[in-house]
């Protein structure tokens, strides 16, 4: 029983640290996609940021709720690919949705902020939920509920800050940004099935 | 002895006193810095390493062009047919070229755009940077210009590309995407003249992606320090022959610019006579510019 914990576990905070890992990615590339049809002005990075942050914000309060109502991994899982759906449409139509804002609109700050709510608006919302939702699959015992939560903190922005580096350093040098958000949707898809497939080998765990 | 020494410390004593810097300020995208030698006042972006001088001019002779780059860029009048009635500047400086161009078309329209509105002001009150009815100055991003021309279906006979510099490259200012939406805004008759300083694995980059976008353009450079003029048209390259002719008929108008024209049609090479880059080489698009990376 208690390897089986361990491992549950180790699931959970590998699934935050990609989670981690895949916001910022996706964040940092949020600036490439912008600047075609919103320039590189210092408050491109500001709409970017400002919804980032908007969403994130969302996420921690839904997820936090969603996890009082039966938590599992199976709906953790199903986060996760819900996460990977949302974030294809970047790739598929932004340049659509993107010019049919700047058509409508003149001025490139709003113009950005709404471009930026149309395309990372709701998968960065789903996202975030992942967080709160890993500490109710963590947290045994009331005592070490802030051990818990600070570690699983820990392993999620270590994982933000890589995906940090390694997209702007060497991501956006060896592939196309359209390709990463493909890899983006695929790893968390991928992730979610993984918690889908653990759910069904321990069925009683939660329930 | 000695008094060659107290002699040589006197000039490097008086010299250093005499470059003095007159304004400094922290704008949103960089330092700027207005410095004053003895004969030049210089814009600088950047203050550690000298090579970023963005734009500079003589005190006692402001019309007279002090870089080579910007004197490079006089070229381009060299493939136009007529003289350019609607300019666009991207990446205004110290407006020496809004200047310049102004004194010798009073008549053509010159649009400078420019993302940062502290270098205009530092354009106007420290080197002369004139506007009028027919010079204008915009706050904006050089993209997103250039798209709304394309919406607005605005045309220009000559873009000027100068929104690069050795530090920095604004990056979807290399696009195959940007390339197309500025050729789309050119006249049957215009001409397409881009500042870089491209080198190394870059510089490869670059020239396919011109080429994919322009076809064959020339190259005009000098001194052999990674600045170079890109200079394509919509309409295929002209002539040695239409060149050297139209460098005579424009020797009397620049001389007084301190532009050799005569000179000038021996620092173009063409890529129809010479690729000189892989031909293999990744054109930059807008999901693949790492521009900044690829310099190093």
């Amino acid at each position: 029983m208690a390897v089986k914990q361990q491992l549950h576990n180790s699931l959970v905070y590998f699934l935050a640290f990609s989670s981690g890992f895949s916001i910022m990615g996706i964040e940092l590339l949020g600036g490439r996609i912008l600047a075609p049809y919103f320039g590189s002005s210092v408050h491109i990075w500001g709409s970017i940021i400002t919804v980032f942050m908007l969403s994130l914000s969302l996420g921690y309060l839904f997820g936090g709720k969603l996890s009082t109502l039966n938590p599992s991994l199976k709906r953790y899982g199903l986060i996760f690919i819900l996460s990977g759906i949302t974030v294809l449409p970047i790739a598929l139509w932004a340049p659509n949705i993107m010019e049919s804002i700047f058509i409508r609109i003149e001025d490139t700050r709003y113009g950005s902020l709404l471009a930026s709510m149309a395309l990372f608006f709701i998968p960065t919302v789903i996202l975030g939920m992942i967080s709160p939702y890993s500490i109710r699959l963590l947290v045994e015992d009331r005592e070490k509920s802030g051990q818990v939560a600070g570690r699983l903190y820990f392993v999620s922005t270590i994982g933000s800050a890589l995906g940090t580096i390694m997209t702007s350093f060497y991501f956006v040098l060896w592939f196309e940004v359209n390709d990463i958000i493909f890899a983006y949707c695929t790893v968390l898809i991928a992730l979610g099935l993984i918690a889908l497939a653990f759910h069904h080998k321990e069925p009683s765990r939660h329930e | 002895m000695n008094r060659y020494i107290i002699g040589l410390i006197a000039i490097v004593f008086c010299c250093s006193l005499q470059a003095k810097v007159v304004h400094q300020e922290r704008s949103m995208y960089r330092n700027i810095v207005v410095e004053d030698d003895n004969v030049l006042r210089c814009l600088r972006f950047n203050v550690r390493t000298s090579k970023t001088n963005q734009s500079c001019m003589f005190k006692d002779d402001p019309n007279k062009l002090v870089f080579n780059y910007t004197k490079l860029l006089f070229a381009s009048l060299l493939v136009m047919e007529e003289a350019p009635k609607n300019i666009l500047i991207i990446g205004l400086g110290g407006g020496t070229m809004s200047n310049a161009l102004h004194q010798i078309y009073p008549e053509a329209i010159i649009e400078n755009v420019e993302i940062d509105p502290a270098v205009i002001k530092v354009a106007r009150e420290y080197f002369g940077f004139f506007e009028n009815g027919s010079v204008t100055s915009k706050v904006q991003d050089g993209r997103i210009f250039i798209k709304r021309a394309g919406l607005k279906q605005q045309k220009y006979d000559w873009i000027i590309l100068d929104a690069f510099n050795g530090d920095y490259i604004p990056e979807h200012l290399l696009t195959r995407e940007f390339l197309a939406e500025a050729k789309q805004i050119l006249t049957p008759k215009g001409v397409l003249s881009s500042n870089t300083f491209s080198t190394s694995e870059l510089y490869a980059h670059e020239s396919a992606t011109y080429l994919d976008v322009f076809g064959d353009f020339f190259n005009v450079t000098h001194e052999n320090n990674g600045n170079r003029i890109i200079l394509t048209t919509n309409f295929g390259l002209p002539s040695e022959t239409i060149i050297s002719s139209r460098a005579k008929e424009l020797h009397d108008t620049l001389k007084p610019f301190g532009v050799n024209t005569i000179e000038l049609t021996t620092f173009f090479t063409s890529t129809k006579d010479e690729k000189d880059w892989p031909s293999d080489t990744k054109v930059l698009t807008d999901q693949y510019s790492p521009a900044n990376l690829l310099k190093n």
